[in-house]
């Protein structure tokens, strides 16, 4: 039998960090999306333990101070495109400025170099994979899903759609269905 | 986690002597780190996939139209095992006609190329999949529902 799952991945990741936070003893506080603060007591040994089990779950430590700063600047575009119903009633520069305390410039710049494409382009894949995730849900029609995420019209969607996919939503539709219909013949 | 400074590992199976040529040369202009692996046939690519010991390769771009095991043959055999599901792969074709296209998604590829017929669009094509991907790869997008098609 095959079921479709929804999913909420922030909690769940928040859930997997508290359960082997407190499964290796460590004194701990979540704090905002991708940061914790650990007790400075814990032995480097354990600290590696900690590690080693939560690469398991795909979730890394950063070390590196520009590759922190990269993932700060994806945390917020994720969280914005995907926890606020509406994005930021400020421009998007002075909302991941402000959140991240650092000039526009530096973070578009820092961005770039490490990520290979721009703060602008990175926030529309967002968009569209959010898109992918509501049209494979089913529970919104694609008028529901543009005003969610903030698009002018279904048209304005579809043609966001098309341009970073190369699909139309209903050819991506389509495909997953066919998918799904070839998985259960097999199964 | 794959950061910036690890060469993406690619590869490329095509029949055609100067198409493996083209891609090569256009890879070589990236500015990402890579390296890449030719085959000239789908035999030859699947043995190589085959061994067990192998890296985990980042992206195969694969002929559709080969003799003996084509693209398509390649395609579902490489999707029939879980061995392989974090590897993108991107067809390249002649056929631009939405039912081929929707056909290759449903059979498991990632991304569809209509194959452009100058060089300089070939190489732009080239350094915008491997961007994507990366993209894919590096930012944790969903991989069962990646298709891009250019």
């Amino acid at each position: 039998m095959k079921l479709y799952i929804k999913y909420d991945g922030i909690m769940a990741c928040r859930v997997i960090l508290q359960e082997q936070l407190e499964k290796h003893q460590v004194k701990y506080q979540l704090l905002d999306l991708g940061e914790i603060e650990i007790d400075e007591g814990v032995t480097e040994e354990r600290f590696a333990e900690v590690q080693e089990s939560l690469n398991r779950y795909g979730i890394y430590i950063l070390n590196n101070q520009k590759s922190q700063l990269i993932q700060r600047i994806k945390d917020a575009i994720v969280e914005m495109v995907y926890e606020r119903d509406k994005l930021p009633s400020t421009t998007i520069s002075h909302y991941l400025s402000e959140k991240l305390n650092f000039s526009y410039g530096y973070i578009a710049n820092i961005f770039s170099e490490y990520t290979f494409t721009s703060i602008e382009n990175f926030i529309i894949i967002q968009k569209i994979e959010r898109a992918k995730k509501l049209i494979v849900e089913e529970e919104l029609t694609l008028t529901e899903i543009s005003y969610k995420l903030n698009y002018s019209s279904v048209a304005h969607l579809s043609s966001q759609f098309k341009k970073v996919t190369g699909l139309t939503p209903s050819m991506f539709k389509r495909i997953i269905d066919k998918r799904r219909l070839l998985v259960n013949q097999v199964e | 986690m794959i950061t910036h400074k690890d060469p993406i590992h690619i590869l490329l199976a095509d029949d055609d002597e100067d198409d493996r040529n083209f891609f090569s040369e256009a890879l070589a202009e990236l500015k990402m780190t890579n390296k890449v692996t030719l085959f000239k046939d789908g035999k030859e690519l699947m043995d190589y996939l085959d061994n067990p010991d192998i890296k985990m390769p980042h992206i195969l771009f694969l002929d559709l139209n080969m003799p003996g095991k084509t693209g398509f043959d390649c395609l579902k055999e490489i999707r029939a095992n879980s061995r392989f599901k974090e590897l993108s792969i991107a067809i390249y074709s002649t056929s631009s006609a939405e039912k081929d296209i929707e056909e290759t998604f449903v059979g498991g590829a990632n991304i569809y190329i209509k194959k452009p017929n100058d060089f300089s669009k070939l190489k732009k094509v080239i350094k915008d999949v491997v961007n994507i991907n990366w993209q894919f790869h590096s930012s944790g997008l969903n991989k069962e529902t990646f298709f891009f098609s250019i």
